[in-house]
């Protein structure tokens, strides 16, 4: 070795990382989209392969690569034997290389289905995503899978690496026709940042230097884009208010308290008010202590421990925050939910979740859907099994101090672990905090739900009326409303049937356009309670999730679930559509209790027994209700 | 001003420890005394200063290690006020095994595999620092930050926990526990940028200097006390030597070299054609090697 030729600086070279960025990427493509190839490339022509690694690549490519003996880079990156052996990526790898311009670490996920957990994991910690896809493919179902998890996990920036163009004669037309298909899908899902690269991950073209065999593409390489896409990662944003999460409170001696985390946003300085949360206790930043000394100020993503100026309570899991604008504290949320596990996570069943640096007790409602990625579809579901996104209501057995996902990736993430296996189960993202639980000073505006109500005399109710077809709802749902009209009280009546022909004409009677009807009829009964009425819904609703979210759209005392109760043999003869009598002979398919469950309710407000009363007594009974629920 | 990048790799390891130290009952760090273990060290009085690290040093000695690297490891503990517990395989004692007359994989499996386990059973830690890198070897860039491992210390690489945003799963039953790797980030140039930085002291090995060794199949073995057996006519030759990573004498071969400070280092990496692994026995026994002693609870 000898002499080493040029001597480093390497004061010189601390310097100049100051200015080197770092660019967590994932990459992503189906079995043989050619990924680990583009990876083993961009590392060997990054030149950071050394002699003994090219000699095992070497040897290695003779004897199980799949390119008759010349190099195969997709060994480079496959490192784990079981998978050599399948020649499938089947876990999470992370790879490192730099250029002059910026560091990379590359998250390598699997692309077929059953490890969408690790594309997940693998785009938890990544701000751009490369996605590849085969040229005589095309745009299919996984790349919008990819494409959508992608989306779902934050990231802004994508480029589609259209891979193998060698296969298609470098053909100008596949590669525009490609790129249209994806761009017009992209800007649906809510990615508005997509680059697409015509490429060869096996002879190079365009991906780290422009190839001549694509004269007529003049965007940037797959480096060059890596190199220049913008870093839009949390630890970037110093302008957010400053947030420290406590991990560790540090007790050398009884003279020192001081509480060791680190900083997820913004900038705290010594001096700053803060406030302790959850909790309404305020102090000072006395100090900011490290081992190499006090700061004035720490900025995001520093670790440091700070030393507050009154002993107020604050433990692990506590977030200090700047006092003029804390975090929200809440513990129900609406949340985004990935199956990460082989054990169902199941609604109701109690979990540990960990969000920041708390471990708190859980539950999750029924989903309201879980989303279809291949086609971004809403889905009717009752847990939420591996690989699988949900929609859920969540519930935290204390209140946590929280961001919403979109704006904090640190205090809007969270795991969900098993209690006994602890096992993670799920991983989860806030929406936003449910109502009714949200610790937060709403706006009051002049004219508010309280006060149109004050003026109508009454409390804004939703009554739902739910049961089989032909059970008498709408007839007792319309005397019910000529009590309160009588009474002076102001009503509407939301029907199923009248609402099927404006609101939702453009569905059907698929499980996932059944959710979206009664979500939008929910939300409709919101809005009209926030306008003070009592409104009245009619409509089956055969699953208790969709009552459960109709019922968390408004605030505790606002909801009346009337169950009316006939058994299906009695609907079934009355039959006043004659929609049973259709569905029997197998012209009418998907309907409730008959080729589709009705899930009776557990605890309505009202249960309504039809062969006990008739459907005067029954209306008599939910005014009663409402008047103990003090509505009237 | 932001954090630029070795600010960032450092306050992400500082909050692997508080996390692991949080989360767990009798966390440990494992001590190779090597470049990445002193910067794992000087990491780990950062993320708990003005507190001292609050667990200890282990060393899973095979009595076969440098004589340069004990001196070392135990200056350190004791200037760093941590307890310091070391393990030698008694079995190994009894046996007398040696990489001469049992072979790098017995004296490795033996010593450091089967003595790892010994101390952690005994110990019954929960949470085990150690200084792997992802950009090492082909399976570290597989693992988890906290890497799960059963009551038998097995790794299953195929039934890794999820490892999601900064959100660790740091979770065991009695008699399982996670290996905790705070470097997991860094690259060999990030380490000694930082070395250089935070003039962290290393063993005196990884600076040239002249050194008796003998050449063995092409890889220089340095004669550090008289257990080593001479072919005959064999005699230890002084050369400018250094070594890129420290092991056992016998298994880990010198470089020939005149790099004798850190900036003359980095600049003999760069110029460098093999990879920092390459100078360990074990490693190369065949492909994929690695993997596999993991999966029986090497570290």
């Amino acid at each position: 070795m000898g002499q080493p030729q040029v001597q480093v600086d390497l004061e010189a070279e601390l310097a100049e990382q100051e200015r080197v960025g770092l660019l967590r990427f994932i990459t992503c493509g189906s079995v043989d989209d050619g990924k680990s190839s583009l990876i083993g490339r961009l590392l060997y022509e990054s030149k950071l392969l050394y002699t003994d690694q090219l000699e095992v690549l070497e040897a290695d490519s003779k004897k199980v690569g799949t390119r008759g003996g010349e190099l195969d880079f997709a060994l480079l990156v496959d490192g784990l034997a079981a998978e050599r052996e399948q020649g499938i990526t089947i876990d999470v790898a992370y790879r490192f290389f730099a250029t002059d311009r910026r560091r990379f670490i590359v998250a390598d996920t699997p692309g077929h289905e059953q490890y969408t957990r690790n594309m997940v994991t693998g785009a938890s910690m990544s701000e751009a995503a490369v996605i590849l896809c085969d040229a005589r493919k095309g745009v299919l179902t996984q790349t919008r899978r990819h494409a959508h998890l992608v989306s779902l996990l934050g990231i802004k920036h994508v480029a589609l690496a259209i891979n193998k163009l060698d296969l298609v004669d470098y053909s100008q037309d596949v590669f525009d026709k490609i790129s249209e298909d994806f761009k017009a899908f992209a800007h649906d899902i809510g990615i508005h940042d997509v680059a697409c690269v015509p490429m060869s991950a096996v002879f190079g073209d365009n991906v780290v230097t422009s190839s001549d065999r694509t004269p007529w593409y003049q965007g940037p390489t797959l480096l060059g884009w890596l190199e220049n896409v913008e870093l839009t990662r949390d630890e970037e944003d110093l302008s957010g208010p400053a947030r420290l999460l406590v991990q560790w409170v540090n007790r050398p001696n009884s003279e020192f308290r001081g509480f060791s985390g680190r900083v997820l946003a913004g900038v705290l300085r010594k001096g700053d008010r803060v406030r302790a949360l959850p909790g309404e206790a305020e102090s000072t930043i006395e100090r900011i202590v490290t081992m190499d000394g006090d700061l004035d100020e720490a900025v995001v993503g520093a670790s440091v421990t700070v030393v507050l100026s009154d002993e107020i309570d604050v433990s692990r899991g506590s977030v200090i925050a700047v006092a003029d604008e804390p975090a929200d504290v809440a513990n129900a949320f609406q949340a985004h939910i990935v199956g990460m596990d082989a054990h169902d996570l199941v609604p109701g069943r109690h979990y540990l979740a960990k969000i920041g640096a708390r471990t708190v007790g859980f539950t999750a409602d029924h989903p309201k859907y879980r989303i279809d990625v291949d086609t971004g579809a809403h889905l009717p579901a009752k847990t939420i099994g591996l690989n699988e996104i949900a929609v859920a209501n969540v519930h935290f057995d204390v209140p946590v101090a929280y961001e919403e996902f979109k704006r904090s990736r640190d205090l809007g993430s969270f795991i969900v672990l098993d209690r006994l296996s602890n096992a993670t189960l799920g991983a989860g993202m806030i929406d936003f905090a449910l109502r009714r639980s949200a610790n937060v000073t709403w706006q009051a505006l002049t004219v508010d739900k309280q006060a149109r109500a004050a003026q109508k005399g009454h409390q804004p109710a939703v009554v739902w009326f739910t049961g089989l077809s032909g059970a008498g709802k709408s007839t007792v749902a319309d005397l019910v409303e000529k009590q309160l009209h009588a009474q002076g009280k102001h009503t509407f009546v939301l029907d199923g049937d009248n609402v099927r022909h404006g609101l939702s004409k453009d569905l059907g009677f698929t499980d996932a356009d059944r959710v979206e009807n009664i979500r939008r009829i929910a939300e409709v009964a919101s809005l009209m309670v926030d306008a003070g009425l009592i409104v009245l819904v009619s409509f089956i609703s055969p699953f208790q999730a969709e009552r459960d979210q109709a019922r968390e759209l408004v605030a505790e005392g606002e909801f009346c679930e009337v169950f009316i109760d006939t058994p299906l043999d009695v609907a079934e003869r009355r039959d006043p559509k004659g929609l049973y009598a259709k569905a029997r002979r197998g012209d009418l398919t998907n309907f409730t209790g008959v080729d589709s469950e009705y899930e009776r309710p557990e605890t309505p407000e009202v249960h309504v027994d039809t062969t006990q009363l008739d459907p005067e007594q029954a209306a008599s009974a939910v005014v009663a209700k409402l008047r103990d629920m003090g509505v009237i | 001003m932001k954090l630029n990048h070795l600010d960032r790799l450092e306050a992400e390891s500082i909050d692997i420890f508080r996390e692991a130290v949080a989360e767990s009952e009798r966390p440990a760090l494992l001590y190779s005394i090597g470049k990445d273990s002193s910067v794992l060290v000087h990491l780990a009085r950062k993320a708990f200063y003005p507190s001292t690290p609050p667990f200890p040093l282990v060393h899973v000695d095979t009595t076969w290690k440098f004589r340069e690297m004990i001196e070392f490891r135990d200056r350190t503990a004791a200037e760093l006020g941590m307890e310091l517990i070391v393990h030698k395989n008694p079995d190994c004692i009894a046996q007398g095994i040696n990489p001469f007359d049992h072979g790098s994989a017995v004296h490795t499996d033996m010593w450091k595999t089967q003595g790892l386990r010994q101390i952690l059973d005994k110990q019954k830690f929960d949470a085990v620092f150690g200084g792997a890198r992802r950009d090492e070897e082909a399976s570290r860039a597989k693992e988890r930050v906290f890497s799960f491992r059963s009551a038998q210390h097995r790794w299953d690489p195929k039934n890794q926990r999820p490892e999601l945003w900064r959100l660790y799963n740091t979770r065991t039953a009695p008699g399982e526990s996670v290996r905790v790797f705070p470097l997991s980030n860094w690259t060999e140039l990030d380490i000694w940028h930082y070395i250089h930085r935070e003039n962290i002291p290393i063993v005196p090995l990884y600076f040239a200097k002249e050194r008796p060794v003998v050449d063995r199949d092409g890889t220089l073995i340095m004669v550090d006390d008289d257990r080593m057996p001479l072919a005959e006519g064999e005699k230890p030759e002084m050369k400018m030597v250094r070594f890129r990573t420290l092991g056992c004498y016998p298994l880990t071969g010198a470089v020939e070299s005149s790099a004798a400070t850190l900036p003359e280092i980095v600049s003999e990496m760069r110029a460098a054609t093999t990879s920092e692994r390459q100078g360990r026995v074990i490693d190369r026994d065949q492909s994929g090697s690695m993997e596999r002693k993991k999966q029986e609870g090497y570290f």
